[in-house]
């Protein structure tokens, strides 16, 4: 996600908002909002990074005589109902859903740009064909997509990844179809086109570089998304499996605890959740607002 | 009218078309034969999986197989459930009444609450107006199944106000057991309208033909109802209606979290035991909804809009 943040910010190094401040950089473009949330979301990475070093237990081992137990000096936040460390497992879980969020973003990204980018190049039957797929996939409602695709490869981590990444896939692919169109239509597209240049090299080294930015904003915005859906997969018992430590799961299985009276287990997952796509919501919508020239 | 209404009734049958051939190929290249699933890793003669074949007409070649199933739909058999012989459409008939009221309500919700809080808030301005934007960033980042939980928690279990879980019967009894499942389903959307209904309502209030009704000495409750909100319904109308035809497939989340006996639960259901009959049926079912749901979307909008091309292509 760093690459997302700072890309279409270098690109307005030179702006007038750069100017006034020099050196302010990133704080500049992004107000005391973004800023909090830059440092949120790279909190959350850095403690998914760090995970094995600051994890107090292993997070898959617990003791049955020392379940439920509140918080406390030897458990930070308290142990869940296998009496495992949940602070341990948060961290762990970060990665999980950090991660997986984040192949959903990169999966769908290069699917959609290589498909935007084939369907403007070659234009007319290609285009009309990838736009008539793309309009079938979107007669299923995204959710359904992913739980479709889950029932052909089974359960699992990966399988809910790529899942989720296909049902994104459409949505990648229309809006940078359309910005890629309008670029592929300028005289500079055209000249490199008539000089002989093939279609893959101007695909690749004048439309791709034109086209980053909204890739990017797409795939900022599209994390928080990712990340809410395959929690929710793993939620429905599809995605990631125990004994795994996921956010989602997580607070799936805290369902039962908390009915007993136990909440901390899916209130923490939960809030973990909560934090992190508001966190990166806030950084998509800044970047979006930037990028489309808006007033974000 | 009439014309764009039947145009776009071919269009969704013709999508449809191509969605079974999309949902039943996706079954049939799926790793792990059927009569492996219906014996249960029972040892059985070689006889008995060939009668098993044969009965569920598995050695036919795809294409007649997909005929077989398709022309059985097109009369109302959605085929027999693998795990529990159970017949697909009386199965899912038992299962549509809770999701229907269920997403229902929680449409209901989010036009009430979500148009509603962002027409005040793009009216009133102040502090109504950062409660309602910062309620909103709030709600949208919640996920359904975790505001499920958390209504759950404290409305259920700590305060016993309404039932964990069921879908009730009758309608009183229904509205008590479906408003949990609803407001969490209801959250994220109503979010998401409320916020671009505020947008949309500020930027009205700032255009011209407002300054100059304002001007004239029409009265403000006046321009803010026919001037303003009027305006603003377009693009709110656009992402109400996405909101509510996703809720087709978002209803699934909640109705696990709750235990209710949904159209969604039944899903996951066969989705986690294999049971490739009902997940065909299920799926087709929903792709149909969501398009039925769509389509009268596209209609309304013409009709509050008659600016909207019916004739040309609609973007």
């Amino acid at each position: 996600m760093k690459t997302a943040v700072s890309a279409p910010a270098a690109r307005r190094s030179g702006g007038p908002a750069g100017r006034r401040r020099p050196g302010g950089g990133l704080s500049g473009r992004l107000g005391p909002l973004g800023v909090t949330a830059v440092a949120v979301a790279a909190l959350l990475v850095l403690a998914a990074l760090l995970a094995p070093v600051l994890a107090p237990y292993d997070p898959d081992i617990g003791s049955i005589v020392q379940r439920y137990l509140p918080p406390g000096p030897e458990h930070l936040l308290g142990t869940d109902q296998s009496g495992r460390d949940l602070l341990s497992r948060l961290l762990y879980g970060a990665r999980t859903s950090l991660l997986g969020a984040a192949a959903v973003v990169v999966i769908a990204g290069v699917g959609g740009t290589l498909l935007a980018l084939v369907a403007t190049w070659f234009g007319g039957r290609v285009d009309a064909f990838v736009g008539r797929v793309l309009d079938l996939l979107f007669a299923f409602p995204n959710l359904l997509l992913a739980i479709i695709v889950v029932a052909v490869f089974g359960t699992g981590m990966a399988q809910a990844t790529v899942a989720l990444a296909m049902a994104y896939v459409p949505y990648t692919a229309r809006v940078l179809r359309s910005v890629a169109l309008r670029e592929r239509r300028l005289p500079y597209v055209q000249a490199a086109e008539l000089q002989g240049l093939s279609g893959v090299t101007v695909s690749g080294r004048h439309l791709l570089p034109n086209i980053a930015p909204q890739i990017l904003t797409g795939a900022a915005i599209n994390f928080g998304y990712a990340m809410i859906d395959l929690a929710a997969l793993s939620f429905l018992g599809l995605g990631v499996q125990a004994p795994t430590a996921d956010w989602g799961l997580m607070v799936s299985q805290g369902q039962d605890s908390l009915l007993q009276g136990y909440p901390q287990q899916s209130l923490l997952a939960g809030t973990c959740i909560v934090v992190a796509v508001a966190a990166f919501s806030v950084i998509g919508e800044r970047l979006g607002g930037r990028a489309a020239g808006g007033r974000a | 009218m009439q014309r764009f209404v039947i145009r776009r009734l071919g269009a969704l049958a013709v999508t449809l078309l191509f969605s079974s051939f999309v949902i039943y190929g996706a079954m049939y290249l799926a790793p792990g034969t059927p009569e492996s699933f219906l014996v249960q890793g029972r040892t059985v003669s070689p006889e008995v999986l060939a009668s098993i074949r044969a009965q569920y007409g598995l050695d036919d070649p795809f294409l007649l197989r997909y005929w077989h199933w398709l022309t059985g739909v097109l009369t109302g058999n959605l085929g027999e459930s693998l795990t529990t012989r159970q017949d697909v459409a009386s199965l899912l008939a038992s299962r549509i009444p809770t999701t229907a009221w269920l997403t229902a309500y929680a449409a209901l919700l989010i036009v009430v609450f979500g148009v509603v809080a962002g027409v005040v808030a793009g009216l009133r301005g102040g502090l109504l107006d950062t409660a309602v934007l910062l309620g909103s960033s709030v709600g949208f980042a919640i996920p359904t199944f975790f505001a499920a939980l958390l209504l759950m928690s404290v409305f259920s279990v700590t305060l016993g106000w309404f039932p964990v879980f069921g879908a009730g019967s009758g309608f009183s009894d229904r509205i008590l057991h479906l408003t949990l499942p609803a407001v969490a389903l209801a959250l994220p959307a109503a979010a998401v309208v409320a916020r671009i209904t505020r947008t949309a309502v500020v930027e009205e209030r700032d255009t011209e033909h407002v300054s100059v009704a304002l001007a004239r000495g029409v009265p403000w409750r006046t321009v803010a109802r026919r001037h303003i909100v009027r305006n603003a319904m377009l693009p709110v109308t656009t992402i109400v209606g996405v909101n509510i035809a996703a809720l087709v497939a978002g209803a699934t989340v909640v109705e696990h979290a709750f235990t209710l006996d949904g159209v969604g639960a039944l899903l996951i259901n066969a989705v986690q035991q294999k049971d490739f009959a009902v997940v065909q049926a299920v799926a087709l079912v929903l792709v149909a909804v969501f398009g039925v749901v769509n389509l009268v979307i596209d209609v309304l909008y013409a009709v509050i809009d008659p600016r909207v091309q019916l004739g040309g292509e609609s973007a």
